[in-house]
Order: C-alpha cells, then structure tokens, then sequence
C-alpha cells in the first residue's frame, strides 16, 4: 500500500470514522454528491512512518480547530475584560481581575479537569448541556476563557503603555469617547500588545495538546495530534518515532503562527518610520 | 501524608529549575547574539526548536532519551573494552557499572535521580524561553550605553557584562516574570516525568477506594481534590505577583523608563 | 523430585548472576486487586505478594517501583527497573517488543458493566481506558468507542450515563461493582488476551529463566493457586 493510500485512508480520520454519503444541496436533488470519511479501523500491526505522520497529521486538525477558534472568539473577551479592568467602575475592575486571576492563576490541566467534571453533572439537570461534555465544545470552551484571561492582562499591560502624548492630542484634536477609543487608544494598544500576543498565541496552541489528555475522552478514536501520537507510541512501544513527528508539526505550526502574525504585525506598525519598522521584525528574524 | 510532601516536591522543583533554567536562558541568549557563526546557529536553533514544541511533548520522550543520553556517555567512559552491542533490537543495554544510578542503589537515589531529570527537562525547554525573553532584553538596552562603554575603552566581554548584564534585568523582568507564572503552571506534567507530584496523589488518594483494600473507603473524591489544588495554586501565583511587584518596584529605582520616572515624580 | 531438582538449579543460577543485584520490579499501582498502593502508599495486592513470593524462592533481592501505564514498557526495555508485574496480558505485539514469562494467571475474561442489563451494545456508546486491548475490541466491532485516559474514569462515565457500558477485566469489575449499587454485569463476556506474565527485556534471558522457574514451582505446589484465589484476581489453573 503506497503512502498515498494511506493518506487517503487516514488524512481526515481524525474527524470521521467511516465513510459518509453526502449530498448538496438535498438529497433528491443532488448537484454535487461525494462520498466524504475515513477508515474506520485504525492500523493494527506493521506501522509505517507514512501512517504515523498521516493519522498524527490528521489529528493536527483538531489543535487548529481549538487554537483558532479560541483565539478568534478570546480576542474580544480579552479586550473587553483589558477595559473593565482598567475601568474606573469598582465593580467590573473588580470582576474583570477575579476572571484573570481565577484563569492565569490555576493550571490549564486543572481547568479541563474541573469543567469536565461540572459539565457532567450540568448534563444532569438540563439536556441544554449535552453537548458541553464533548470535547469539540467543552474545551474550547474552557480554552476559550484562558486564552482570554492570558491576552486580557496583556492587552491591560499595553493600555497602561501608551504613550500619554498620544491621549492628549486626541483630546486636542477634540475625539473623545467612541471615535477616540477607535482612532487612538485601541490601535495603539494592539500595536504594543502584539509581540506579547504573538507569544500568548504560540501557548495556546500548544496547550490545545492538552484537551484529550486531561478530562475530555476521545470518541470512536478521533482525537488530536497528540492523541495519535500516543496511540503509536503505545502500539510500537518506541517513544522516539512519533512525538519527534509530534514536535516537527507543531514547530511547523509554530512557523505558520510567527508568519501570520508577522504580517499583521507589519501592517499594525505600517506607519511608522522605516528604523522603527525593522526593530519590531525582529521575530521573523529568528526562523532562518 | 505523602500527598503534602508532594506540595513540598513541587515548590523544591521551582526553587531549583528557576535559576538553572535561568542559567540555560543567559547561555542560550548569549549565543543567539555571538559573533561566531556556529554558537549564533546553535543558541538561535534551541530557541526556536524547543519553544516550538509543546511542553508536553517534550516531557513525554525526553527524559528516557535523556537518560540512555547520560548511560550512554557514562557507559563509553567506564567501560570502553564492552564487547557487546549497546542497542540489541528494542533493548538498551549499557554495562552495569554504568548505570545511573546503579542497579543496586537504594530506592531513594532512583528517585533522587528522576527528580534531577525532571528539573534538567524543565530547564531545558524553559531556558528557550527565557532565552527569547533575554535575548530581547540585550537589545533593549540603549544603544548609547554600550557606545559610551567602548568610548570609555572597555572590551567587548568588559562592556558586556560591566554595562549590558546589569542594565538587562530590568527590560527582563517583566518577561521573566510571565515565565515564572508559566511554569508555576506546568508543574501539574510533573507526573508525567514520572515523579509523583500532587497532581499524582490527587488522582491517586481521591479515585473510588472499595472497602476491600482500604480502612477508608470513599466515592470518587478527585472534585474535591483537584479544587484544592486550584485553590493553591490561586494562592501560589497571588503571593508570586505580589513579590514579582516589588522586585520590579526596586529594580526600576533609578532607571530611565517610564516606570522609573513615575517612582521619581511620587518620591518629589 | 522434581521440585527439588528445579529450586536447586534455581538457586544456583541465582547465586551466580545477581549475588549483589537488586532487582527492580516495576508496576502501576493503581489497578486492584491486582496491584494498587495501600493506605500507607506502598505497593500491596496479589502482584505484590507474588512478586516477594517469587523473589524469595529465586533468592533474590527485589524491590517495587510505580510508573505509569503509558510508558510502563519504554521505561523497561531503557532500563529503568528490570521487570514490569502489572497485570499485562501476554499479546503478540508486546511479546515483539519485550519477553514474558509463562503466564501466571489463565486467561481470563473480559466483561461489561452497565446501569441495566438489557443495554444494547450495538447501538450503545462503550467505553474502555485508552489503549487496552479492550478498546481496540469495540473499535473492531464497529460499536461507539469512547476512551477514557484512567479506568475509573470509564466506571464514572458509566454512572452519569456518558457511555451505556465499560468493557474491562471481570476481576477489576467485580471491585468496582461493589462500590456502587447501581451497576449490574452483564451476562456476555469476551475472550480478548492470553494470560497475565511478567514482562522482561529480551536480552535478559537468564533473569527470565529465573522467574519462569520459580513461577513453575509455585504452580508445581498449589501455593500459585491458592494466592489467586485469596485475591481472587483470575480462575485457577487446573
């Protein structure tokens, strides 16, 4: 079986077991039908490099599913919790700073841990909650607010940074509220959180490996990279083959994610003078 | 009982893997920035390729690979007249002399010695972060600062560690101080390099116990004794915040930042 | 006569190889009855017990190690202790990697536990620890597999209805069974796995020899036996 076989057996198995029919846009009307899935089985003797790297591969796609919509869906809670910390209401700079602490204070592990064991017993009271104990919705819940703690402290560290000058000839200009906080403050504060946020984005794709190692189980064996990882690792009894691939990804990842970012980067810092400009590439620098 | 000496392992693994990981970091970061090709490849390629890792699996294959690591070189300076292979099919098999500890040490040397694994694999892949953190920080410091060193006539080693090395720090610290806060969080994947830290016992002393084979039998009880040890780290990274704040408060007395000038307007 | 013949040869090999040598025996500790660490966290059970049994008859001096199931064999064959006594049954893809003794309990088999005992497998979710023999079971028979990463998470699962049954060891079961009221056995049962041997490094041929044959003594005398069924961890041998 030639390495393209497998990866056509096992690339989306991670996400499927078994093939499915699909049919676009209904049934009786097809205009586009395709059969879409995986092999059900997972290798059982004689592991090939090229299985290791496909299912482990494979299950990649769950880390950037967690870590991209955790992300994405944290950006605008950490910002609304960066303001209500720096907010000159008691009450919500007392609320917001509880959430940061209670998020960056415990461990991730102990997080999964914890909400799996409240989502089982919500499940109890209400059906509303049964999807909350699969791990597609439950951890990227709970990734979702740790990431949003994370950046929130990063993006009040910024708040805190900019330059006062700037505030003042907002004020002198005669923006205030909304149009300030749009045109002024928030650019300027995602321009100095950014190198910190590239870092917060690394972590949080990193910790997405924890998900179905702590906590939330693994359905039909579809899981993440890790999971896989661990699978072979357990079937071939050899450590050293696939968590090295384990590694190689997600320094791939790691790459993708420094690139991106980068870019970003870039454009958030496009108006500044050239000198200052190269000062803040300095990450990219490192990939070489 | 067991269960609290474990709170005591963990906080004897950060007091000793901070300053070595730290140690790891300086000597990573000095290389990234050496003038010679090789050392600037190598201190830039450990940055990159562990922080790229997740710390999780790294611990899960490094500290076996660490060990036959330091059996292997132990092995071919103590007995280099072994006839026999080292690698026999999935075995790994070095003379007895070699072993570490040895065969016949007493059960708290292995444990002794799967303790010091761990602190040197938290190191290693901390000490790329604070690499990063470090390397950053070299070049924060002003420019001027080192042109006035070698106006001054310092050496290149003179200038760094008389005028970079001191005035590095406070760049640094916030950083560190992030870092720190990490790995106060990565100590519950102690257990998985085997030593057995609280997380460990937690599983262990609240899983379901059958009256069979207990006095104290009870349901399962880990609920409670992970939110124990949420409530102890909450109060572990408080205590840390607090103290990280009045390091940064000494160390920017007198420094030319931001920070620095508010302290100098309060104290006027 | 034969007894005597096997202990003396024993001894004398023995007394040769390991004189000064500790042997280190590796286990999980946490899977009753078969091994699990009591309440003064020391290893106990009916691997303990075989164990310094063996150990004793074998003349030789041992001591227990817990690690953690995942990297149980990893850790063995980098040598970290020197055997692995950890209710792990004989299967082709371990016996590749290490070596075994003979097997020390028959083969036992496995069961299912649910909240009732009318649950419909085919269409049911069950549920067995991640990489056991009994999770590439389900996943053979094409039923709704959910893996858990410890065993008393899959009995938990169970009880709050995550999985309609858990597929596991009878014996390790039959104790979970009766700390809750709610669980009932079902009546079918699968043969999946050989007996439960002592794993060993492939190049450790003589220790192996050493524990093969004191394991054969102790089932030459009935003691093997009569552990097995104080624990009650398997069936007999006949």
């Amino acid at each position: 079986m030639s390495c393209l076989d497998t990866i056509a057996d096992y690339g989306l198995r991670s996400m499927f077991s078994g093939y499915h029919q699909v049919h676009l846009p209904s049934a009786d009307r097809p205009w586009l039908s395709f059969t879409i899935g995986a092999e059900r089985l997972l290798p059982r003797s004689d592991f090939t490099l090229c299985q290791q790297f496909t299912l482990i591969g494979s299950g990649l796609i769950w880390n950037i599913y967690f870590g991209l919509l955790a992300l994405l869906s944290g950006f605008f809670l950490a910002l609304s919790l960066a303001l209500g910390k720096a907010s000159r209401i008691w009450a919500l700079r007392k609320v917001s700073g509880g959430f940061i602490l209670l998020f960056r204070g415990s461990p991730l592990f102990i997080q999964f841990f914890l909400a799996y064991f409240l989502f089982r017993n919500l499940k109890g009271v209400a059906p509303v909650f049964d999807p909350f104990t699969s791990a597609w919705l439950g951890a990227l819940i709970v990734l979702f607010l740790n990431t949003a703690a994370y950046s929130a402290e990063i993006f009040h560290g910024a708040l805190q940074s900019i330059p006062k000058g700037d505030l003042e000839a907002a004020d002198a200009y005669g923006l205030s509220g909304w149009s300030k906080f749009r045109r002024v403050t928030f650019p300027t504060m995602l321009r100095l959180a950014w190198p910190a946020y590239i870092n917060e984005a690394i972590f949080l794709f990193h910790a997405t490996t924890l998900v179905y190692f702590s906590g939330f189980p693994a359905w039909q064996q579809k899981g993440d990279a890790l999971y896989y990882a661990n699978f072979f690792a357990d079937k071939t009894f050899n450590p050293f083959v696939p968590y090295p691939i384990l590694a190689g990804y997600f320094i791939l990842l790691t790459l993708a994610i420094i690139g991106l970012m980068g870019l970003i980067n870039r454009r958030l810092n496009r108006h500044l003078p050239r000198a200052a400009r190269a000062r803040l590439r300095l990450r990219p620098n490192l990939i070489r | 009982m067991a269960f609290y000496w474990s709170f005591g392992t963990v906080l004897v693994l950060l007091a000793i893997t901070a300053p070595v990981a730290l140690a790891f970091g300086f000597a990573g970061a000095s290389a990234a920035r050496s003038r010679l090709l090789p050392l600037r490849w190598l201190g830039k390629g450990y940055i990159m390729v562990v922080r790229g890792v997740p710390d999780i699996a790294f611990f899960l294959f490094f500290v076996i690979a660490l060990d036959q690591g330091f059996e292997y070189l132990r092995h071919l300076a103590i007995c280099p007249d072994w006839d026999q292979p080292v690698r026999r099919g999935n075995d790994f098999v070095v003379c007895p002399q070699a072993k570490l500890p040895l065969g016949n040490a007493p059960q708290v040397w292995h444990e002794i010695y799967g303790f010091f694994l761990a602190v040197l694999t938290f190191a290693i892949v901390f000490g790329a972060f604070a690499a990063n953190v470090l390397f950053g920080a070299m070049r924060a410091v002003p420019r001027a600062q080192m042109e006035t060193a070698e106006a001054f006539g310092m050496s290149q080693r003179q200038a760094f560690w008389r005028v970079l090395v001191p005035q590095m720090w406070v760049y640094a610290l916030p950083g560190l101080s992030n870092l720190w806060m990490v790995l106060i969080k990565a100590t519950p994947l102690l257990f998985l390099l085997g030593v057995k830290d609280i997380v460990y016992w937690a599983r262990e002393l609240g899983g379901t116990k059958t009256p069979q084979f207990t006095d104290y039998p009870h349901g399962d009880w880990r609920m409670w004794y992970f939110l124990a040890l949420l409530v102890f780290y909450l109060a572990f990274t408080r205590l840390s915040e607090i103290v990280l704040a009045r390091i940064m408060a000494r160390l920017t007395h007198g420094q030319a930042t931001a920070a620095g000038e508010a302290q100098r307007k309060a104290a006027a | 006569m034969k007894l005597i013949l096997t202990t003396a040869a024993l001894a004398l090999s023995a007394g040769m190889a390991f004189a000064q040598d500790v042997v280190r025996m590796g286990t999980e500790g946490a899977y009753p009855p078969w091994n699990f660490l009591n309440d003064a966290g020391e290893v106990d059970g009916f691997e303990r017990e075989l164990g310094d049994e063996l150990c004793a008859r074998a003349e030789l001096t041992c001591e227990w190690v817990t690690n953690d199931w995942d990297s149980i064999i990893p850790n063995l064959v980098s040598g970290n202790y020197d055997t692995i006594i950890a209710g792990m049954s004989i299967t082709d893809d371990r016996d590749e990697v290490i070596d075994f003794t003979q097997e020390y309990t028959p083969p036992d088999p496995s069961s299912y536990l649910a909240l009732s005992a009318d649950v419909d497998l085919d269409g049911g979710v069950v549920t067995a620890q991640t990489g056991t023999i009994q999770a590439s079971f389900i996943a053979e028979q094409g039923w709704t597999l959910v893996e858990f990463a410890t065993p008393e998470e899959t009995i938990a699962a169970v009880i709050n209805g995550e999985a309609d049954a858990v597929l596991a060891d009878k014996s390790f079961l039959v104790g979970a069974m009766e700390g809750n009221a709610d669980l009932v056995m079902l009546e079918r049962e699968e043969m999946i796995g050989g007996g439960v041997g002592m794993g060993l490094r492939e190049s450790d041929t003589e220790l192996r020899d050493t524990f093969d044959a004191a394991i054969q003594s102790m089932k030459d005398d009935g003691s093997l036996n009569e552990l097995i069924l104080k624990w009650d961890v398997a069936s007999t041998f006949e």
